[in-house]
């Protein structure tokens, strides 16, 4: 394929990935972040990411399947997963850790339960699309291309 | 015939058409429906009827039944009753005294007859009718004693008759014989009946009274009475026409007859509801209608009763009324009953008229407390875009700019700021009305506060207006409190007082108080005045002077009972006065003073701007914190705003400690037994009086002359004290002339052309830049040097300031390189920034690093509060980003903690939350200066939520900006901008 063609997809996959609202404008940051001195921003951050946040998720899933939940625990783990969704523009998985971290509040294990599967399911996704992201952008790299930035 | 046949159907129709009520056997015309005698007696005879008591006045009875229209009704009838009777024993009589008649007749005809026959016979025997009578004499005897026997006898002389020979005279004269001596006998019987007659009418004669059979009668209806009634809660009786009592049939008695005929009811029994009966009576009497009614008696004879009273006149046969019938039946139970009932109705009506009430309030609060959460995050998203705009437009501020410019970014500022405070209002209000507002418990020193929240104000004060502090020395050195909130309270109302004084002086009042009723809820001697106190917002105008008379009682009352308070519980009460001489509050508005949005007029809205959101939320964060806020006013002549709040005081906490703890805070500050501030300006902080001001002054010059630059010019009473030193300063006095015009000093309004060549000179006074207009004055290079040496004592000095704009904007003044941008320039290479990133989450890190990076800033990073600590003791820092939200310390606190040292010059706070001090052999930057003040590092919170960690706590907690999260490149960049110059 073609450079621009490259270049073309991935901007209509970003934009589909907006406007499923899988990714918001952040992600353009953490593009505009990767340069001659960190080629690999993105990809770091991302993999970064992906472990991060799969550890935060078994930890999650761990601490509400104790006897007694502690929920103030339970409510730091979603928080930093919020943190790092919201970083690098993970839109609908950081919408399901607000609604999380209400649920923790409200002591509510059930409900956590329902939103863990949810975000197990959200971190699914974004982990999956930004993964074919990568790819081609690796593809663009590869043909010699600049990878475009995800306009805000 | 017609007649007849038009008649029949209808009264066949009446019959069936109206069926007697009546049983058949029941007479529906007599009084007393009472079965024949001796049919019911067997069951009379098995109920006992017990005599009661009946009391009865004979000879009024006797009188009344011949005298009233009712007794002579019944007697007549009971008298027609009778002579019915009779009439008809008559008639039977008079019917077989008819038939015997008629008898006699045809036996008379046919003797005759039979004597025309037979006359010669019978003449012939004439002296056999002599003998004829001896034999009748005989049949008599025979007919009275024996009558069976006389028939034989008659039967033998028959026999003897047929014996004799037929058709003979004997034979005749037997028969004529016989015939007569039937005659006789039928004669005989006649006579008898006769005499029957005559004695029944002789005994009749006898019986003409009928006496027996009324009395018979009476007697039934009365045992019938006594019957049905015997068990029956009723009182019956007749009362003459002066309400005597005459007759009584009462079940219960607990009087005996002679106590109660004969008299009325008020001579027997007294209480409530006698009288209300008697008059009742009375009423029946005069009116000559029955009547019913229900009364309530209330006496010692028979207790809490309730009657229903029939009573009904009684006339006599003029038709006038001889007296009254009353019948009573107890009806307590029932009453009670049915007010029992009632109230279960209306309690069960209130109960759901509460419920709809409740459901309306619940689906109302649901509803405002969404709208509150919705505006309050409305709030926080307007507020991030809006303080970019407002920090944009101070940036463009310090840049040079014509007069027009600068005019239009001053409007600019000035209603940014306005919407920002708008903003800010409104997320206070909906946090403390949705319960979200934390307080929080520090030690504090009230002394200070309040000396900060006037130096504040006095910074940004533009009339000729004296600012003052009275602590009396009952107030403890250090109080426990949520001193945030506290300086918000202060500093509002400060600046309102301010806002509405033109000339005279505002000031702050600081005592002890003994605990209010409002707490307590006890009633001692001073809790009179707090109710009052609570109810003034309302009505306060009518009693401020009560209420300046009480304040001063109150004040004296303390300074005998200072030590009551504090020595055996650790809570005391804190009353703060806020006064001023100003324009004063109007009585008509107090009422709506404390709500939201509202202001004195629309006029004074105008005039005087503001959002009429400040004291709304001084009084909601009054009564969070447990106290009041109270106020009274009088037109033209100031008002005053007071509230009390309950403080914990430390027992540990002493003057010396104090001392000990915190070297470099000035001494007058603690250890002064008494402590006072005079009429304030920013020179005179530091001293202890207001002769001091001048002699100090100068030999303080080296410190303090740098404070007018802090808060620059702007305080006219300042730099008129400063004046009359020798030569504090010749740039503050050539100010002082420029700023002595007032309309001048309004530098936010726009001038005639004239005023703003004047105004350049004092362009300091603009409430964002103080600084930023420096840079266009000429003497920019003096003040540079001055701030240099300053900058340090203005950290100390603003750091405890809860006005979050002027933390702000006095920024860019305290950070060591220039507030001028071309300084920064200047200063650039020279200073490298050092930064650092107080983050736990490892993304965040790398994101917020890499952006740093493409600034070509270096960074530190640490990942929570307690290792942000340690790296700013470790070392020193221009800025600070900070994650509020972390594990083992969160932002907050750790900001507090760094706030604390800088304040205080020791990590007592630090170590008290568990960091212990870098060793002295570290020697570490921070250490070897500790001795003297600290300068005051930017620390930007990184939040990432609307309430949880809003804005206003970064601002309360000592931050000086926050950056929303996710960090962008241009949110990065206008913190750095602002706080790296």
């Amino acid at each position: 394929m073609e450079v621009g063609e490259l270049q073309q997809s991935l901007m209509d996959y970003m934009n589909s990935l907006r406007s499923q609202e899988i990714l918001d404008s952040q992600f353009g940051q953490l593009q505009r972040l990767q340069d001659e001195s960190s080629p690999n921003f993105v990809a770091e951050v991302l993999t970064l990411f992906f472990t991060d946040s799969k550890d935060l998720i078994k930890e999650l899933s761990e601490a509400l399947n104790q006897q007694n939940v502690d929920f103030k625990e339970v409510d730091s783990c979603v928080h930093q997963l919020k943190g790092s969704s919201a970083s690098i523009g993970a839109q609908r998985l950081k919408k399901t850790c607000i609604d999380f971290s209400r649920f923790c509040n409200e002591k509510n294990r059930q409900a956590c339960l329902k939103c863990l599967e949810q975000m197990r399911e959200e971190f699914n996704l974004v982990r999956s699309k930004l993964n074919g992201l990568l790819q081609i952008e690796k593809q663009i790299v590869a043909a010699g291309g600049s990878i475009p930035i995800m306009d805000l | 015939m017609v007649c007849e046949m038009e008649d029949d159907p209808i009264e066949d129709m009446e019959v069936e058409v109206l069926p007697s009520m009546w049983p058949e056997d029941i007479d529906p015309g007599k009084q007393f429906n009472i079965e024949e005698p001796g049919v019911d007696q067997d069951m009379l005879e098995e109920v006992t009827i017990p005599e009661k008591p009946t009391f009865l006045d004979l000879k009024w009875l006797t009188e009344l039944v011949d005298f009233t229209d009712k007794g002579s009704a019944q007697l007549s009838h009971l008298v027609k009753h009778w002579e019915y009777k009779q009439a008809n024993v008559v008639r039977l009589l008079r019917e077989e005294l008819d038939n015997l008649s008629r008898q006699r007749h045809e036996a008379e005809l046919r003797e005759l007859r039979i004597l025309e026959e037979h006359r010669f016979e019978e003449d012939a025997f004439n002296g056999d009718t002599k003998r004829q009578i001896s034999v009748l004499e005989d049949i008599y005897e025979f007919w009275k004693e024996v009558p069976r026997r006389k028939k034989d006898v008659i039967v033998e002389n028959k026999r003897v008759e047929v014996d004799a020979e037929y058709d003979t005279v004997m034979y005749w004269k037997q028969r004529a014989m016989n015939l007569e001596k039937r005659l006789e006998a039928s004669v005989q019987r006649e006579q008898t009946l006769m005499e029957k007659l005559q004695e029944s009418m002789k005994n009749l004669d006898g019986q003409s009274a009928p006496a027996e059979d009324l009395t018979q009668i009476l007697k039934r209806a009365d045992n019938f009475l006594h019957f049905i009634l015997q068990t029956a809660p009723i009182v019956i009786g007749h009362q003459d026409k002066d309400l005597r009592y005459r007759f009584i049939y009462n079940n219960f008695p607990t009087l005996h007859e002679e106590d109660i005929i004969g008299k009325t009811d008020m001579e027997i029994f007294s209480g409530s509801g006698v009288k209300e009966n008697q008059e009742f009576k009375r009423e029946v009497l005069e009116k000559g209608k029955p009547a019913k009614r229900e009364v309530t008696f209330e006496t010692e004879l028979f207790g809490l009763k309730t009657f229903l009273i029939y009573v009904e006149p009684v006339f006599n046969k003029a038709g006038e009324t001889i007296g009254i019938n009353y019948v009573g039946m107890e009806v307590t139970d029932q009453v009670k009953k049915r007010e029992k009932m009632a109230k279960l109705r209306e309690e069960i009506a209130v109960q759901k008229a509460k419920e709809t009430e409740l459901n309306k309030t619940i689906h109302i609060t649901e509803e405002t407390m969404r709208a509150k959460q919705m505006l309050a995050t409305m709030s926080h998203e307007i507020r991030s875009p809006l303080s970019g705009v407002v920090s944009m437009a101070e940036i463009l501020s310090t840049t040079r700019l014509d007069r027009e410019q600068r005019q239009l970014l001053d409007v600019m500022l000035s209603s940014g700021d306005l919407v920002l405070q708008l903003i800010n209002d409104i997320l206070d209000l909906s946090k403390v009305e949705s319960g979200l507002m934390k307080l929080e418990a520090t030690k504090f020193r009230p002394r200070e506060v309040v000396k900060h929240v006037l130096q504040t104000a006095a910074a940004s004060l533009k009339k000729m207006l004296t600012l003052e502090g009275h602590v009396s020395d009952d107030v403890p050195i250090e109080v426990v409190g949520d001193v945030l909130r506290i300086r918000q309270i202060l500093t509002n109302l400060i600046s309102n007082a301010i806002k509405f004084t033109h000339e005279g002086k505002v000031g702050i009042k600081l005592y002890v108080i003994p605990e209010p009723s409002f707490a307590s809820r006890e009633g001692g001697h001073h809790a009179r005045t707090n109710p009052e106190q609570s109810t003034a917002l309302e009505n306060t105008t009518s009693k401020e002077e009560k209420n300046l008379l009480r304040s001063h009682s109150n004040i004296t009352e303390e300074h005998e009972d200072e030590e009551k308070p504090q020595a055996p519980q650790t809570t005391v009460w804190i009353r703060c006065d806020v006064y001023d001489t100003g324009i004063g509050i109007p009585e008509n508005a107090t009422p709506t003073l404390f709500k939201k949005y509202m202001q004195v007029s629309a006029d004074h809205a105008r005039k005087y701007g503001g959002t009429g959101l400040g004291l709304a939320i001084c009084k909601q964060l009054v009564e969070l914190m447990g106290g009041r806020l109270t106020v009274s006013s009088k037109e033209h002549m100031g008002s005053t705003f007071t509230f009390s709040l309950p403080y914990k005081v430390s027992p540990v906490c002493d003057n010396s400690d104090d001392s000990d703890e915190l070297p470099n805070v000035a001494e007058d500050d603690i250890t002064a037994g008494f402590f006072q501030f005079q009429p304030r300006a920013l020179g005179s902080l530091f001293l202890n009086g207001p002769a001091q001001v001048q002699k100090l002054l100068p030999g303080k010059l080296n410190g303090f002359v740098d404070d007018s630059y802090m808060f620059p010019a702007s305080n006219i009473v300042n730099l008129r004290e400063i004046r009359s030193p020798e030569d504090a300063c010749s740039v503050n006095i050539d100010a002082v002339e420029s700023t002595s015009d007032p309309e001048c000093s309004q530098s936010q309004s726009s001038h005639p052309d004239g005023d703003a060549a004047n105004c350049k000179g004092t362009d300091s006074k603009p409430p964002f830049g103080n600084s930023r207009s420096q840079s266009s004055s000429s003497e920019i290079v003096s003040r540079i040097d001055s701030e240099e040496r300053g900058s340090k004592v203005d950290n100390r000095l603003a750091n405890g300031e809860t006005l979050k704009e002027m933390q702000r904007l006095e920024k860019p003044e305290t950070s060591p390189e220039s507030t001028s941008s071309g300084k920064t320039e200047s200063l650039k290479p020279e200073m490298i920034p050092r930064i650092l990133l107080v983050e736990d989450n490892k993304i965040n890190v790398m994101v917020t690093q890499s952006m740093m990076k493409q600034f070509k800033h270096k960074m530190d990073v640490v990942n929570n509060g307690v290792e942000a600590v340690r790296a700013v003791q470790r070392s020193s820092y221009d800025l600070i980003l900070m994650d509020v939200c972390m594990p083992v310390m969160d932002g907050l606190q750790a900001t507090r903690l760094i706030r604390s040292f800088e304040e205080m010059g020791n990590w007592e706070a630090a170590t008290k939350a568990g960091i212990e001090e870098p060793s002295s052999a570290g020697l570490s930057p921070n250490e070897h200066k500790s001795s003297e003040p600290r300068k005051r590092i930017p620390i930007i919170a990184m939040t990432a939520n609307a309430l949880s960690e809003s804005a206003d706590e970064c601002f309360a907690n000592g931050m000086d900006s926050f950056v929303s999260k996710p960090v962008t490149l241009q949110k990065l960049k206008h913190c750095l901008e602002q706080y790296l110059r």
